[in-house]
């Protein structure tokens, strides 16, 4: 009982995390039509911002709120004068389909060895502001704790937020109607590409998020990131690239099935259960268990 | 669809003129390549059989990407896979060295034709974000399976040169001409594999799977195949490394090996096959660059590890954006 | 104001889709453009409104060029192009659809109003505000495209083979509608038709194209009753 209700714990706390890092990558796929793999590295970077800040003002807090706000810049910039003038640039000829991936690839190596330049490549960590200590449950140390449960509410927060922005209000219409068909939005007046670098700024902050949340548990470095960008990626496409509802749903499954396998089975299973489930996903359900099956064209 | 009359500035092969002046070719170079090697130094040596294998490993991501237009990141596993295939055959199973190598190409092209099958369906993104995570995780599978050797890894030593060669006769020769031999050959192949019918067909897929199959092109079949054949040659490298490094362990193939295999093939042309040379001695002149301007500027030690990366990362952008589809369009007036 | 094409030349890939096209649409006035299938129509349109670049000439409105201009720009200036076919976005609602056209204009209370209007013109709109719009029928789909664009208040309308792919009954509804809001708002319409009969009974004026190049610009009266005209276009 006790591993039970641990694993479904951890489940959830885990989920919450590949969730932020999915949505990020959902919110770009929508609006853009492209994997923003230097997300790994944008949150890597913006999570050194907030590092930096906690160390110098003494508040974990400040430093989420300023990894946050500089998710958000990071996303912006690299929008505006990255990605809009690579799509500007690159129209024709077969390699149009994966420029902007390799582009973003190429920025992924970019950002961590700037993150590298800066920083160096000792690991570094940041102290969580609650503890770390697993809860006492049931008479028995159970391997959630506290910080965990502010990983959820503050996820759980963050997802409310978001649900609020995009359907209720005028920002979130337009960022839908970019997203589902930037002619239309176009011709109806929006400001697309403005509209755009909104979304990058979002997917940024949401990236800033996850990586303040995740590295109190373990370690800062230019790759810290790079598996939860594979875990997001993978929830992202379990839960169907277009869709916000399922890149959560997609992290929670991907969670559940990470957690309940290490917990039951082996730890050393994580990556393989997480490699078997994308691969399962993707052949009988290439467009995401929760996506309609007029699944949009990549 | 006349696919095989695509006149994107290709000449109408006359098919059997062409694959003996590709022959020609090949062996001219070959023979170069071997009045080089004993007129250079251990040094040169050495890294002239580097340049060689990443050139195989480059003219492996070539044949997926720039022919059959699917995205790999996972090369780096695919070459880790076919490197511990290669070891565990002399050690556990007490191949020859050189059979063992024959042996990490088949390996690797098993993996890569199973692995194929599940892609096979996959397209841009998707297929990159799956072999990213096939990258990401290998060290870390690596690591727990104890016949692989754990964080240590296996050892694997391609033994001496025959002695019939001499005295004279270093070790790093025997390695520049194992591999030099070994990526001549099958670039060799490769390129005759891509001047044939096959390789016609594998563009028509590049450019336009849907035309593709409306053409009869079984596009699923050939998608796996393909990968299957790019596995097998990126196993080979993988062997061929893991001799020149006298072994294999799970930080031997890193993800950013895939990133430069990936920029190697994308500056130097991701489109055919000519610039493998080049692009093997970009990967390999990287690493050199980096050090020399670390000793001329000086920089903390997160510098000197990182520039290697960052001039790798910069270059590929820079191809992307300035040369997508190859330096040799840049010389090209005229449109497609 | 009015509407200014002059020597209009358009490239779509390696076909000329439009040839040397010049005509005039004074203000407030309904012009039909009509022509068979591949005409270069559509072409036209998408370049009037920003989607598409032209190769030579010139297109004024109020004696403002338009052309090279960003399709939001234009919107927001009072130029609104229904597109053909997909001009709803489908995984929207009905009222989300119709929100499109005012979310960037500041007076929201005439948003309120303007929608409200065009209910009134489109009343089956009204009933189906919370509907997804993908669900809709062709024709309610049609309804809602020319709805949102009206909502922007526009000066200048483009209108994109409305009838396409609905029933005559329903067509016959449209261009009368059409005819009507347009008299009420005092706009200058330019209506892309390959219904060429039903386009120029409401039209003032019309143009008739073939293979991307002017056959006859008149007023639609004479072109309804010009024998060639019929026998080539109109069919009877």
């Amino acid at each position: 009982m006790n591993q039970f209700v641990t694993a479904v714990l951890t489940s959830l706390s885990s989920g919450a995390i590949y969730a932020l890092m999915s949505i990020s990558l959902v919110l770009v796929w929508r609006s853009t039509r492209v994997v923003n793999f230097a997300q790994a590295g944008q949150a890597v970077l913006t999570t050194f911002i907030g590092y930096e800040v906690t160390v110098r003002s003494g508040s974990y807090w400040i430093g989420l709120i300023a990894a946050v706000i500089s998710g958000a810049v990071v996303g912006a910039i690299i929008d505006r004068f990255f990605m809009r003038p690579i799509f500007k640039r690159v129209k024709s000829g077969p390699i149009v389909m994966i420029a902007p991936v390799v582009a973003t690839l190429g920025l992924l190596g970019l950002i961590q060895a700037i993150i590298g330049f800066i920083w160096g490549f000792t690991y570094v960590s940041i102290e969580a502001p609650v503890s770390t200590d697993g809860y006492n449950l049931f008479g028995t140390v159970v391997a959630f704790s506290p910080f965990n449960l502010m990983v959820l509410v503050v996820v759980t927060i963050a997802m409310l937020l978001l649900t609020l922005l995009f359907q209720k209000t005028n920002v979130g219409l337009a960022l839908r109607a970019s997203a589902f068909s930037p002619e239309i939005a176009r011709l109806s007046g929006i400001r697309v590409d403005a509209v755009r670098t909104l979304g990058w700024a979002i997917a940024g902050a949401a990236g800033g998020l996850a990586g303040m949340l995740y590295v109190p548990g373990s370690y800062l470095h230019p790759n810290a990131m790079d598996v939860l960008l594979v875990f997001g990626f993978i929830a992202a496409v379990i839960g169907g690239l277009d869709s916000l509802f399922g890149a959560v749903a997609g992290a929670m499954i991907l969670g559940f099935a990470v957690n309940f396998a290490t917990s039951y089975i082996s730890y050393k299973l994580v990556f393989l259960t997480a490699f078997a489930l994308l691969i399962t996903v993707l052949l009988v359900k290439p467009n995401g268990v929760f996506s309609s099956s007029k699944g949009r064209k990549d | 669809m006349e696919f095989s009359l695509q006149a994107r500035g290709e000449k109408i092969d006359m098919k059997n003129t062409s694959v003996r002046k590709r022959g020609l070719i090949f062996i001219a170079i070959g023979w170069a390549l071997l009045i080089i090697g004993d007129r250079v130094d251990d040094l040169a040596l050495s890294q002239g059989a580097l340049v060689a294998t990443y050139a195989l490993a480059i003219a492996s991501i070539i044949l997926l990407t720039g022919y059959s237009g699917q995205l790999s990141l996972g090369h780096s596993a695919l070459m880790a896979v076919g490197a511990y295939a290669a070891a565990l055959s002399t050690n556990n199973l007490g191949l020859s060295p050189e059979i063992a190598l024959v042996v990490a190409a088949f390996v690797t092209g098993l993996f890569g034709l199973i692995l194929g099958f599940g892609v096979a369906r996959l397209s841009g993104p998707y297929l990159a974000g799956t072999t990213l995570a096939l990258a990401v995780s290998l060290p870390t599978i690596a690591n727990q399976f104890a016949i692989l050797g754990g964080e240590q890894g296996v050892a694997f030593d391609i033994g001496l040169p025959p002695a019939r060669f001499g005295e004279e006769f270093s070790q790093y020769k025997w390695f520049f001409w194992i591999c030099a031999l070994a990526a001549l050959i099958m670039i060799w192949l490769i390129s005759n594999v891509l001047a044939s019918r096959y390789g016609r067909i594998f563009r028509a897929l590049r450019d336009n799977s849907v035309a593709a199959s409306l053409s009869g092109i079984n596009v699923g079949r050939l998608k796996v195949m393909a990968f299957a054949l790019s596995a097998g040659v990126a196993g080979l490298a993988g062997g061929l490394l893991v001799m020149l490094i006298s072994g294999v362990s799970p930080s031997a193939f890193p993800l950013s090996l895939s990133f430069s295999l990936l920029t190697g093939a994308v500056v130097t042309g991701v489109y055919n096959l000519k610039g493998v040379m080049l692009g093997g001695l970009i990967l390999v002149a990287i690493p050199e660059i980096a050090e020399s301007v670390v000793s001329r500027i000086g920089g903390s030690e997160g510098f000197t590890v990182a520039l290697p990366g960052f001039l790798v990362s910069a270059l590929l952008i820079l191809a992307v954006v300035f040369t997508p589809n190859g330096p040799g369009h840049l010389l090209h007036k005229k449109k497609h | 104001m009015s509407l200014v094409v002059e020597n209009l030349t358009i490239d779509h890939g390696a076909i000329r889709a439009i040839d040397n096209v010049s005509f005039t649409v004074p203000a407030g006035q309904l012009a039909a453009v009509i022509g068979a299938n591949g005409a270069g129509k559509t072409t036209l349109l998408r370049t009037l409104s920003g989607l598409k670049e032209s190769k030579s000439g010139s297109a004024t409105w109020n004696g403002k060029s338009i052309l090279g201009v960003r399709p939001e720009d234009l919107a927001r200036s009072g130029i609104m192009h229904v597109s053909d076919g997909k001009s709803v976005i489908s995984e929207l609602t009905v009222k989300d659809n119709l929100a499109l056209s005012g979310l960037w204009r500041k007076d929201k209370k005439d948003v309120a109003k303007a929608t409200e209007e065009v209910i009134e013109i489109f009343p089956i709109l009204g009933q189906r505000l919370g509907q997804i719009s993908g669900s809709l029928s062709g024709g309610e789909r049609q309804m809602l495209a020319i709805g949102r664009a009206l909502i922007a208040r526009p000066k200048l309308l483009l209108l994109d083979e409305p009838s396409l792919g609905l029933a005559p009954l329903i067509i016959e509804q449209i261009f009368q509608t059409i005819k009507s809001f347009v008299k009420k708002m005092d706009l200058t319409v330019v209506l892309v038709e390959q219904n060429a009969v039903g386009a120029l009974k409401i039209a003032d004026e019309g143009v008739v194209l073939n293979l991307g190049s002017v056959v006859a610009v008149d007023s639609a009266a004479n072109l309804l009753n010009d024998p060639v005209v019929r026998s080539a276009y109109l069919g009877f």
